[in-house]
């Protein structure tokens, strides 16, 4: 050590490590509102943290990018994290996602999870900040590993934590699935390890080109990447392997369906990135034939998702099959194997986590006012109960088809860029077909639930009263023709579900939730900006 | 042909046992054989990188005589480390994944997958109406 490192390049361990500990110190508590200000308090400290390094980085300019040896022990032992502008704003934007799911979904929490269980819930929370924040940082190949299981099992939790019949088989699909990943990832890193001898991301990338250049050892590392790409591709749910994800994204409780679908696919995917950039350099990827596989997979993921989603009439199972299909877009934004289309991705990475987590949220709460049910028919005229909501889907919505203005119609241009750069005629017009499919499809499903949910439901009081309740016959039919329709349902509804006013929390973060997709929807240049330096330091 | 296989038999055989865990955890359909697949899975990785790491005629780094040291004598530790933090997280994967069969188990009476699934369709269904 010959020069001592600025305190703020600290930043990513502690974080890591504060995490870990507030996991750590959370069972003493055994209260769910004590653990949920520690949680918060936390994210917080984290978020600014990382924000604090994100603007140092940038201030620095050049090579914003250093490695941090965890306890100054050098390469070939020791473990690295690696902190460039990129991850540090990711990291500050994964904090800012996970407390704003958490503040929205906060009434729901303390309704489905049992008041003994509730701490537990926040325990999980933090393991979950750790090992995200791990997989941004790390630059160590076997690290990752052990973080993705930390990942695994708390997601796993956080889906069963709502103790019903239909969570915990939607846990034990998912946990299947999950250990089938990990058990590949961890045979990719065992042989890569052999061929290598290095666990260390940037030293597996020399000897990786070495061995490349030599010609021996060409199938291995087909294989290799093969059945890390297949790894990642099951935690993330692209398209073949996606089976598990409507389940536990559609029964869990409406913050842990905005994280998983918000944050725990993305760390995934941003390690997936990082293989391809720090340890196989883009180069060999596309020369092995790997990036053609992955749009493949990213192109049928993205069609297949919004089909599903199409047939779909459970809410929260529509927005999760869309999931499907975003992941599938930010899949084909690495295969398309440039830097543009990295970048591409990872913008849309972060529009996504910026407006499925709304999206999850604000369907939770219509779902709510309507009473439990989660048919899109069930929830015509909610948003008229609960305008903030029902804003909060519809923008979602719109930001998911990519109607100009919203965080989802920025990337979708910076992928046709891409495509037009890669300078391939058939990557060039399958990226582009499958674009407005897809785009079509997104409209085809959203904008039908944007339209139930805003549409006065007159014919479903006429129904109502006289379907079952026979004491309000006539107070249906005379309410049916007046104008206030929405306003009678909910005198009538008023002692079967007790309708809860909308907490100061879920306003605050719906608000911010609104506020930041409209800028990352408009402000994409300096955030572009941003996204590009970081691709570049990478490598 | 035949040197090959006598030189790698160790990995041969963690591959063929890496086979074996991996159809059993898709397969079948019996939870616990399912955990116990995923466990055949990680031993066999285990297997593969204890096998990589062993050079015959070495030991393992821990020194008897502190007076002649010499590389040359100990196999490479980090694999042996791997194994063993691997042992950890599959233990815990495993822990966590009997727990979720014994809360499916208590739910439903029964540990087949196909069954399960049924059974929660036809709860979720009476639940509707």
């Amino acid at each position: 050590m010959s020069h001592v490192l600025p305190f703020v390049f600290n930043f990513p361990s502690f974080s890591i490590l504060m995490t870990l500990m507030g996991g750590m110190v959370t069972p003493f508590i055994r209260n769910g509102r004590v653990a949920q200000k520690i949680n918060f308090g936390i994210i917080t400290v984290v978020g600014v943290m990382n924000a604090i390094l994100f603007g140092t980085l940038i201030a620095q300019g050049g090579d914003g990018t250093y490695t941090y040896m965890m306890g100054h022990f050098p390469a070939p032992w020791g473990n690295e994290l690696r902190a460039g502008p990129l991850e540090a704003f990711l990291a500050t934007c994964f904090c800012l996602v996970m407390a704003l799911s958490i503040l929205g979904g906060l009434k729901d929490i303390y309704e489905d999870v049992r008041p003994k269980k509730q701490y537990l819930y926040f325990l999980m929370m933090n393991l979950l900040l750790a090992s995200l924040l791990a997989l941004i940082y790390t630059n160590d190949l076997f690290n990752a590993y052990v973080f993705i299981e930390i990942n695994t099992i708390a997601a796993c939790a956080i889906v069963m934590i709502k103790s019903s019949g239909e969570t915990t088989v939607a846990t034990i699909r998912y946990f299947i699935m999950s250990c089938i990943g990990s058990g590949l990832f961890l045979f990719a890193t065992s042989m890569l390890y052999n061929i290598t001898g290095e666990l260390l991301m940037s030293s597996i990338q020399e000897k990786v080109i070495a061995i490349y250049q030599n010609g021996d050892y060409a199938i291995p590392l087909t294989i290799i990447i093969g059945m890390m790409v297949c790894a990642v591709a099951i935690k993330s749910a692209v398209w073949p392997f996606h089976s598990w994800l409507p389940n536990a994204h559609g029964s869990s409780t409406s913050s842990s369906s905005a994280i998983l679908s918000g944050l725990v696919l993305k760390g995934y995917l941003i390690l997936l990135m990082k293989l391809c950039y720090r340890m196989y350099t883009p180069q060999i990827m596309s020369e092995l034939r790997i990036n053609d596989v992955i749009i493949v997979f990213g192109i049928a993921g993205m069609i297949i998702g919004s089909i599903k989603a199409l047939k779909e009439h459970h809410i929260k199972r529509m927005i999760a099959y869309s999931s499907v299909a975003q992941i599938g877009y930010i899949f084909m934004g690495i295969g398309l194997g440039t830097d543009i289309g990295m970048m591409a991705a990872f913008y849309h990475m972060l529009a996504h986590a910026f407006t499925k987590p709304m999206l999850f949220l604000a369907a939770g709460s219509l779902v709510h006012r309507a009473g439990h049910k989660y048919e899109i028919k069930a929830l015509k005229g909610s948003a008229r109960e609960n305008p903030l909501a029902g804003i909060a889907f519809t923008v979602g919505s719109l930001s998911m088809i990519g109607i100009p203005c919203f965080a989802g119609f920025v990337p979708k241009v910076f992928f046709s860029t891409a495509a037009f750069q890669c300078g391939d005629w058939w990557r060039l017009t399958i990226v582009l077909i499958a674009l407005a499919v897809s785009t079509v499809l997104n409209a085809l499903y959203y904008l039908p639930a944007c339209v139930h949910i805003w549409s006065p439901k007159k014919e479903e009081v006429v129904h109502h009263g006289h379907a079952d309740a026979h004491g309000h016959d006539a107070h249906g039919h005379e309410e049916a023709i007046t104008e206030h329709a929405p306003e009678a349902m909910e005198v009538h509804e008023e002692h079967e579900h007790p309708k809860r006013p909308l907490g100061i929390s879920f306003i605050a973060s719906m608000v911010i939730f609104i506020a930041s997709n409209f800028a990352l929807g408009l402000a994409f240049t300096p955030i572009s900006e941003i996204l590009k330096i970081g691709v570049s330091l990478l490598g | 042909m035949w040197d090959f296989i006598m030189n790698h038999y160790y990995e041969i055989a963690a591959v063929i046992l890496f086979g074996i865990g991996f159809m059993n955890l898709l397969v079948q359909r019996n939870l616990i054989k399912k955990l116990i697949g995923l466990n055949i899975m990680d031993t066999a990785i285990y297997l593969f990188l204890a096998a990589r790491g062993f050079v015959f005629g070495r030991i393992a780094p821990v020194p008897q005589d502190l007076t002649n040291l010499s590389a040359e004598t100990f196999i490479n530790p980090i694999p042996s480390g791997l194994v063993l933090t691997g042992i950890v997280v599959s233990v815990s994967t495993t822990a966590f994944g009997l727990a979720l069969a014994l809360k499916l188990y208590r739910r439903y009476r029964t540990l087949n997958l196909d069954e399960i699934l049924v059974l929660s369709k036809k709860e979720r269904e009476d639940k509707k109406q």
